[in-house]
């Protein structure tokens, strides 16, 4: 069973339905017994990365303790860039650490947030990709992008501005800058492959 | 880059899908979930639902289908029509939808665009026009372009824009159901104007009348209706035509 975790930030609704779509057994989760429950989870949301981290700060240590279990974990948009030490949005904020490196603001775009279809380069090997072609399109609706600190961390980038690392993979943890949920049959096939790490 | 969007417009009337010629005479086309299910799988970026109905007879967009289309559509979808207040928006936003688009409400009551842009963020506001030509400028029209407000379509989109709209949708409404084309004067003259994506919409009559919309028309979108309910036009046909012609479009 895949959890969806619900930290009152944004619609999960999307992402329930679309793992409702492939097949896939979830259920919303909010605490950390829920949390300890579950084969996978996935961290949703959208919205600023400090009330994000105010209200992910009391489930630190149990998403520390699944993390370390090696269960595999998928942050989507603002839940990916949580994942990482930093963020700057609004002021310096401590994340969850999962991953090492920051979250900026986008640089050199013609505008933001960046709403729309955008590539996706595969640059490195990951079984989140399985069967996504590179070139593929996904859909974004986004700010800041995540620089992770290690280069073997980006699995994928795309180019608004700046080129950007849009999904990120370390060990069993992964995050996407893009929402699959909404990105048609590409998405579809992401989160397949997620649920097959299950 | 960003893709240029096709988007698949439904208007809903009563809960089916409707389609008419100058927003009058209207036909059946079909169920709101299973059709836009159908252009989604086909190669549609977005969905656009429009309850024509709901402002006239001030009542809010019927639930049950937006649910449903949550359920089933792999790509983001709008609904617009009887959004009047913040709550509505949140209520029709928290169903699954992921923008909503205003637009008699706006001309009444402009905050509606900053109230809703300030509590869900900018990229969920869709600004709503219904535009008639005058001289060399464009008037807005209200209440499924039937009442003229008196404002100008590049002042009120201005404005839209600096209280927080996202996305401007320009329909032209001598052209809607026409399939003479989109008015591309119309999107230029936005789109060189404001900062905001554009999407052209009334008009489109066949693949040409597309890509003109992306280049002279200079839009970011472009959306139609009839001419993909009736089978006139296959999307996934229109997307290689554009992508043949240097338009980036995801196909």
């Amino acid at each position: 069973m895949i959890g969806i975790l619900d930290y009152g930030m944004g619609n999960i609704g999307s992402v329930s339905y679309a793992l409702e779509r492939i097949g896939a057994k979830s259920a919303v989760v909010t605490d950390a017994q829920e949390i300890g429950k579950c084969d996978g989870l996935i961290i949703p949301g959208v919205g600023a990365f400090a009330p994000a981290m105010k209200r992910l700060e009391q489930l630190k240590p149990s998403l520390k303790e699944f993390v370390a279990s090696g269960r595999p974990m998928l942050g989507i948009c603002l839940g990916m860039e949580v994942l990482f030490d930093e963020g700057t949005e609004g002021g310096k904020c401590a994340g969850l650490g999962f991953l090492e490196g920051s979250v900026k603001k986008l640089e050199g775009a013609p505008k933001l947030p960046q709403v729309g279809w955008n590539t996706i380069e595969i640059t490195g090997e990951s079984p989140l990709f399985a069967g996504v072609a590179s070139g593929e399109y996904a859909y974004f609706v986004h700010s800041y992008a995540c620089k992770p600190k290690k280069a073997g961390v980006t699995i994928a980038t795309t180019e608004y501005g700046e080129r950007f690392a849009c999904a990120v993979g370390g060990g069993n943890v992964f995050g996407v800058q893009f929402h699959p949920e909404k990105s048609g049959a590409a998405g579809e096939r992401l989160l397949r492959n997620f649920a097959r790490m299950t | 880059m960003l893709a240029k969007r096709i988007i698949a417009c439904l208007d809903v009337k009563e809960g089916v899908v409707v389609k008419g010629t100058n927003f009058i005479g209207l036909k059946y086309a079909g169920e709101p979930a299973e059709l836009s299910k159908r252009y989604a799988s086909e190669g549609a970026d977005e969905i656009v639902f429009l309850d024509i109905s709901a402002s006239e007879e001030g009542r809010k967009p019927n639930r049950n289908w937006i649910q449903l289309a949550a359920e089933q559509l792999n790509v983001p979808f709008t609904v617009g029509g009887g959004i009047s207040t913040v709550d509505d928006a949140r209520e029709v936003l928290s169903l699954g939808a992921d923008k909503v688009a205003v637009n008699t409400a706006a001309i009444n009551n402009p905050r509606l665009i900053s109230d809703i842009a300030e509590k869900f963020g900018s990229q969920c506001v869709v600004v709503a026009i219904d535009c008639k030509r005058e001289g060399n400028g464009w008037n807005v029209f209200s209440y499924g372009g039937s009442e003229a407000t008196g404002k100008d379509a590049v002042e009120w989109t201005l404005e839209c824009e600096k209280l927080g709209a996202g996305e401007i949708l320009a329909t032209s409404i001598e052209r809607d159901g026409t399939g003479n084309g989109f008015d591309c004067k119309l999107t230029s003259m936005l789109a060189d104007k404001l900062g905001i994506p554009i999407i052209a919409s009334g008009g489109a009559g066949g693949e040409k009348d597309f890509l003109d919309a992306f280049t002279k028309g200079k839009a970011d979108a472009a959306l139609a209706a009839g001419i993909f309910h009736y089978g006139k036009l296959s999307i996934v046909g229109l997307k290689q035509y554009l992508k043949k012609n240097g338009v980036e479009v995801r196909a």
